[in-house]
C-alpha cells in the first residue's frame, strides 16, 4: 500500500453526511395542507434477535421494543419501530450512534442478535397537513384511514417504485424513512402529489 | 388490488409480496439415499392443481417474513394464510378465512 503523501493535504474538518434532499428542500414551495420537510440526520439501528436479547436491547436504548406488529415505541425523543417478528428500527434523531451502538451492544453480549449500524442508508422526510393522508396515497396503496392506520402504527411499505418505511405520529403528521438514493424520488413525487394544493 | 393477509401485518395490498414457490417441500434428509428421480422430484416437481394450492409467500415490502397461502388457481382467491411452520389448514375452496 502506497503511504499517502503528507504534504500540500489541506487541513480538514470531519465530513458531515450531506442530506440528499438539499437542494430539492431549498426550492420547495410551502403547501400548508401537505408541507414537506426533510429530517436532519439520525442514529438509525437496526436490531434483529432472538427472545433473550430483545428486552436487554430495548433497556440499553431506552425505548422497550414494541411486540405488536406494525406499532413504535417513543422515549426521550428515541424510537423503536417494529418492521418484522424479530426486527426493529431503532431511530435517535440527532444523536450519534455509535454511543448507543455500544450500549446495545454491552447489554446484549452472548444473546443471539445481530445489530447493524444504518444511520447513513436512510433519510427521513416529514410529511404534514390535513391533506398528507391524500398525498402519500397517490404512492402508497395503504389504508391511510385512522382506523386501519392508528397513531403509533409504522410499517415497512412502499412509494410508488421505492420501499419506505411509514410512520404516522399523528393524525397529521407521517414521518418516511427511506434509503438515500431513492430519497429524491420519494421527494420529487410527493411535490408533484401535492402541486393540486395551492 | 389484491389484497393478502399477512399473518404477522394483516391485510395488505399484493404489490407488498412476493411469490415464493410451492409451500411444504421437505428437503430429504438423506440426498445420497435417493434415485436419480427421487432427486429430481425433489428438485423440479411440483403439484401444480387446478384448485387450491399451498404455495410460499413473502412480505417482502412489510415484515418480510415467509409465510403459506392456501391460493385457490383457478379463481386466484386466497382462502387462508398461515405462518411458516404450521400445517396446511384443512380447508376447501368455499370456506372464508381471509382474501
Ligand atoms: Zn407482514
Amino acid at each position: 500500500m502506497v503511504e499517502s503523501p503528507s504534504v500540500n493535504m489541506p487541513s480538514t474538518t470531519p465530513l458531515a453526511p450531506a442530506s440528499p434532499l438539499t437542494a430539492l428542500a431549498a426550492v420547495s414551495r410551502a403547501v400548508a395542507s401537505a408541507r414537506l420537510v426533510a429530517l436532519g440526520p439520525a442514529a438509525r439501528l437496526v436490531f434483529r434477535g432472538r427472545e433473550a436479547a430483545i428486552g436487554p436491547a430495548g433497556e440499553a436504548f431506552g425505548v422497550a421494543l414494541p411486540r405488536e406488529a406494525c406499532r413504535f415505541n417513543a422515549a426521550g425523543g428515541r424510537f423503536a419501530f417494529w418492521l418484522g417478528p424479530d426486527e426493529w428500527l431503532l431511530l435517535a434523531p440527532g444523536a450519534e450512534p455509535a454511543p448507543l451502538f455500544a450500549a446495545i451492544e454491552a447489554a446484549t453480549t452472548g444473546l443471539p442478535h445481530s445489530l447493524v449500524d444504518v444511520s447513513a442508508r436512510s433519510t427521513g422526510i416529514e410529511v404534514a397537513g390535513e391533506k398528507a393522508a391524500f398525498v402519500l396515497n397517490q404512492g402508497n396503496p395503504l389504508d391511510l384511514s385512522l382506523g386501519a392506520f392508528p397513531v403509533g402504527m409504522c410499517t415497512r411499505t412502499i412509494f410508488h417504485k421505492a420501499e419506505i418505511v411509514l410512520v404516522r405520529h399523528a393524525p397529521d403528521v407521517f414521518h418516511i424513512d427511506v434509503w438515500r438514493s431513492f430519497a429524491p424520488y420519494v421527494w420529487e413525487l410527493l411535490e408533484d402529489a401535492r402541486r393540486e394544493l395551492a | 388490488m389484491l389484497i393478502i393477509t399477512c399473518p404477522w401485518c394483516g391485510a395488505r395490498p399484493e404489490v407488498e409480496f412476493r411469490y415464493g414457490g410451492e409451500a411444504h417441500i421437505a428437503r430429504p434428509a438423506d440426498p445420497s439415499a435417493l434415485t436419480d428421480q427421487e432427486w429430481a422430484d425433489f428438485l423440479y416437481n411440483r403439484t401444480n392443481p387446478k384448485g387450491l394450492h399451498a404455495e410460499r409467500w413473502r412480505h417482502i415490502h412489510g415484515c418480510g417474513r415467509y409465510f403459506n397461502a392456501l391460493r385457490d388457481t383457478v379463481s386466484d382467491f386466497f382462502v387462508t394464510t398461515y405462518k411458516a411452520g404450521e400445517a396446511r389448514p384443512d380447508v376447501d375452496a368455499s370456506s372464508g378465512g381471509s382474501k
